[in-house]
């Protein structure tokens, strides 16, 4: 039965991939690019050498850990938005908190910022599930605008109270704050390469996840809340106060996905640092079937398509923008194939048709059941 | 009147047969029906009747066997295939769209009806009149579905049904969930269009299947195993063929000795969903060891009540004691703590998480109890077993445990909320309408479980419109009307007739004076 649904969700996604290249094919038919060659460069340009392949890594990293937070919430019932705007705070705090004591120990200091960075993420979506939970606040509605006022907070900060004191004296007024002392850095995996312990971190992250989701008391709540409301209640489940939970732990990981970015990558809080991974990690968590199993590979997936499209606005003038097409048709062929997921009268038709292929051996088996 | 090919005299199935993963649904079953004359079909929970019946619709394909209208052989790939020569099907649960008229929800349906840029709703008003006056089946073209009543939508479906040409219908459980009177409603108007139409009838009531059908078709794991003119079995008979035993629903004996009073209601007032004062003043009281049953037409106030004794409505002044604790306003969980069951009406939303496994709906309530999680993580272990001995006492017919409990049949559904908890051992327990879409062995064996829990001491208040259940199970009957209790009395003094007075909203007929002692604080007589 179990295998049964995970081949057909399979199915269902590996139908909506091809819908989507499809069109997508049709709009760079359009703007008269080759989709064969686009497509070429996009999927095996960034895995043609090391450097691609970490490269696709770094990027696969804050993919995972939004899209983890978004599974947390949508299996709990509430949409998360607003993960754009998590990152940002988690960004600043993590920041401020490792300019805050430049001469802390590593121990001390790395934990502390990518810490606080979650916290600040944690406390941005919380907001946004308090608010639904106790005034009925439609989330999307409040995770959009809190996105728009993160948004103006953080360009507020680093051009003002956070700007690199050097960048005035010295520099070219880059918005952008001080570098992190050294001790605030994630570590370096391959030499050479920018692959950072964040990628290890994401990954036990996914571990983590999974388990609280299906092994523990939390999650068995926060999925019943999620999946029947009415009969959460029913069972004494205080379903308003788990989505205020799942908010939290979904902006957390928002948050630690920006700080990670900062101590990983950047060094620094830089405008733009979130390039979309807010946004993309609600693909990446949809398109991993909302399960940290799917979300890893998925996240790898959507890292290579970042960086192959950046490959190809070299290669084939074909705008990188492209790949937001891809990941807004991506959206709509699975929010659609959500309803024929769902609708049993379509899953028999599947595994009718699926079925031909071993009918003989379900002949064989009748005889001995009935 | 709409597009069939030659009006409907005969459907023939033959050797239909489907298999879903793990279960063989439909296990080579050939029927036939022809206009003039009811088929009902009967059978378990999970016997594969309402599969069947969508197999016909189109719904579901078959994995072999074929069906033919009037001779010839036809695939359904939609109900509108079905709908194009004349077969209907009103489904287990309604399909109307709540906040449309009726007129619009046909308007719906019906493809000639949509012309370019406009919706011809006085069309579908007209036609639903014609239909309704042809039937002799009352209903206002005009009225919106969320203001009817269960019996009027189950109305609005067979018009609407009717209104799309069938002149083959299926009903399947269309009495389930209607109060006595609708039901006998219903199976006059069915016996009167029986003679032009052809209709399948299922039901897990068998004096109704006596009282419409000409001729019966037993299920059982998916095959036919009777056919017999109606006329010539008892419902009894029909009971034994189903379950393969002599089934008889057993009685409460009643020892007469009860214990204290365990839940204390006084003068309890509940809104409604639509804002006005549904309980108004009730006043009850549940002793230990005592089936309680709670009689009345439904809308009387009976959901409210058992939702505020669960703690998932508001209490807008009153009391309920239970163990020594007011437990009014308390949350869902308090209350269970408390050791409060409840049975919910509504089985689909609320009593189960449909896209949950039948072993994780078992621990909805006790997931966090030690027998289920160690230090915040669940116990598979325990879970999986529990969910096994639960499958194998209740008899709750799914391929796995594992399976999604949204995917069982009906009756299935409802045996895993009351194994959940019947099991559960609570001090008290609420059952709303217990056995509804449960067929008769299931039945039998719930009535056992329940007087068994009431033997061991626990209190049951059993809400429910069948008089026979209320008669069979209680150790006294309360009636409600207009969400007061209008009397309570010993069961061994009911009769169908005196309730029937009462649940009316009447002045009791033959109430000694003496029974006032029996009558709790605030009872108004009228
Ligand atoms: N879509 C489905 N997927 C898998 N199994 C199914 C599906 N629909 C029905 N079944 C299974 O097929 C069997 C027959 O179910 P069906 O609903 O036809 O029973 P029924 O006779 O209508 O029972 P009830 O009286 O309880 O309504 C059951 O074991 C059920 O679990
Ligand atoms: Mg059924």
């Amino acid at each position: 039965m179990n295998r049964n649904k995970i081949l057909y969700s399979g199915a269902i996604i590996l139908a909506v991939t091809f819908i989507a290249a499809l069109l997508v094919a049709l709009v760079l038919y359009s703007i008269g690019a080759s989709p064969l060659a686009t497509y070429k460069t996009i999927l095996t340009g960034p895995l043609s050498d090391l450097f691609g392949v970490t490269e696709v890594l770094v990027r696969s990293v804050p993919l995972m850990l939004v899209a983890l937070g978004i599974a947390i919430s949508f299996r709990s019932g509430i949409l998360n938005i607003g993960a754009e705007g998590q990152i940002q705070m988690g960004v600043i705090a993590s920041t401020a908190m490792a300019l805050a004591m430049p001469h802390a120990p590593k121990a001390i200091l790395l934990p502390a910022a990518l810490m606080a960075g979650a916290l600040a993420g944690a406390v941005w979506g919380g907001i946004a599930g308090w608010l639904k939970a106790k005034l009925q606040v439609n989330e999307i509605l409040s995770t959009v605008m809190l996105n728009y006022i993160a948004a103006q907070v953080y360009t507020f900060l680093l051009r003002g109270p956070m700007l690199d004191p050097n960048e005035l004296e010295t520099g070219s007024g880059t918005p952008q704050s001080m570098r992190l002392p050294e001790m605030a850095f994630l570590d370096t995996l391959v030499p050479g390469t920018r692959i950072h312990m964040g990628l290890i971190l994401a990954l036990v992250a996914a571990l983590l996840v999974w388990m609280l989701l299906w092994k523990t008391t939390l999650g068995y709540r926060m999925r019943t809340a999620g999946a029947g409301a009415k009969a959460a209640r029913y069972a004494g489940i205080p379903v308003e106060r788990y989505l205020i939970v799942a908010m939290l732990m979904a902006g957390g990981f928002a948050g630690l996905a920006g700080a990670v970015e900062v101590s990983g990558v950047h060094h620094r809080a830089i405008e733009g640092i979130s390039s979309g991974y807010g946004f993309a990690g609600i693909v990446v968590a949809l398109f991993g079937a909302l399960h940290p199993g799917g979300i890893v590979p998925s996240a790898v997936f959507f890292g290579i398509l970042l960086i192959g499209a950046d490959m190809t606005q070299r290669s084939a003038s074909v705008p990188a923008n492209m790949v937001l097409v891809l990941q807004g048709v991506i959206i709509l062929s699975i929010v659609s194939a959500q309803s024929f997921l769902r609708n049993p009268y379509a899953q028999e038709r599947f595994f009718r048709w699926f079925g031909k292929f071993s009918s003989s051996a379900r002949k064989a088996g009748k005889g001995a059941q009935s | 009147m709409t597009p069939s090919l030659e009006p409907i005299s005969e459907l023939k199935l033959e050797g239909i047969t489907k298999r879903f993963p793990g279960v063989l649904a439909c296990d080579g079953i050939s029927l036939q029906v022809r206009r003039g004359e009811v088929l009902a079909l009967v059978g378990e929970n999970g016997a594969g009747k309402t599969t069947l019946m969508n197999i016909i619709m189109g719904l579901y394909r078959p994995d072999s066997g074929s069906i033919h209208v009037n001779g010839e052989e036809v695939h359904f790939h939609s109900p509108g295939d079905a709908y194009a020569r004349g077969i209907g099907m009103v489904h287990q649960h309604f399909m109307l769209v709540p906040n449309m008229t009726v007129a619009e929800n046909l308007a719906l349906g019906l493809k000639e009806l949509h012309h370019f840029m406009n919706l011809d709703i006085k069309g579908a008003a007209k036609r639903i009149r014609e239909v309704s006056e042809r039937y002799e089946l009352p209903v206002n073209p005009d009225a919106y579905i969320w203001q009817l009543s269960v019996g009027e939508q189950q109305r609005v479906e067979l018009v609407k049904t009717l209104c799309l040409g069938a002149r083959l219908l299926i009903l399947d459980e269309p009495t389930s969930a209607l109060t006595p009177q609708e039901t006998d409603d219903l199976i006059v108007r069915l016996q009167r269009m029986a003679s032009e139409l052809a209709i399948i009838f299922i039901s897990h009531k068998l004096n109704e299947v006596k009282a419409l059908s000409d001729r019966v078709s037993i299920l059982r794991h998916g095959a036919v195993v009777f056919n017999g003119q109606t006329a010539n079995h008892e419902p009894s008979e029909l009971a034994a063929l189903m379950t393969g035993h002599d089934v008889v629903l057993p009685r409460n004996e009643g020892s007469g000795i009860q214990g204290e009073a365990l839940l204390s209601v006084q003068n309890l007032c509940v809104r409604g969903d639509r804002g006005n004062l549904v309980l108004d003043g009730l006043s009850l009281e549940l002793r230990a060891g005592e089936v309680l049953g709670m009689a009345g037409v439904s809308g009387n106030g009976q959901r409210e009540f058992a939702d505020a004794l669960a703690g998932l409505r508001p209490v807008e002044s009153g009391q309920i004691l239970f163990g020594g604790k007011d437990l009014a306003n308390r949350t869902p969980r308090e209350i269970i703590h408390a050791g409060m069951g409840y049975v919910p009406e509504d089985r689909q939303t609320e009593g189960i998480v449909p896209s949950f496994s039948v072993k994780d709906n078992l621990i909805l309530k006790d997931f966090a109890e030690p027998r289920f999680s160690k230090m915040a993580f669940l116990r598979k272990k325990e879970i999986d077993s529990n969910a096994e001995v639960l499958k194998e006492r209740f008899d709750i017919r799914c391929p796995s445990t594992s399976t999604a409990t949204g995917s069982l049949s009906g009756g299935n559904i409802q045996k895993v909320i009351l194994a959940r908890e019947i099991s559960r051992g609570p001090k008290a327990l609420v059952a709303v309408y217990p056995t509804r879409g449960i067929d008769m062995g299931a039945q039998e064996f719930i009535h056992e479980q329940l007087l068994a829990r009431r033997r061991e001491g626990i209190g049951i208040l059993l809400i429910s419109e069948e008089l026979e259940e209320v008669m069979n199970l209680s150790d006294r009957i309360a009636v409600i009307y207009k969400g007061k209790i209008l009397k309570v009395l010993p069961a061994v003094e009911a009769t169908r007739e005196r309730l029937g007075i009462l649940m009316a909203g009447l002045a009791d007929p033959d109430s000694p004076g003496d029974e006032q002692a029996e009558v709790p604080a605030g009872v108004v007589h009228e």
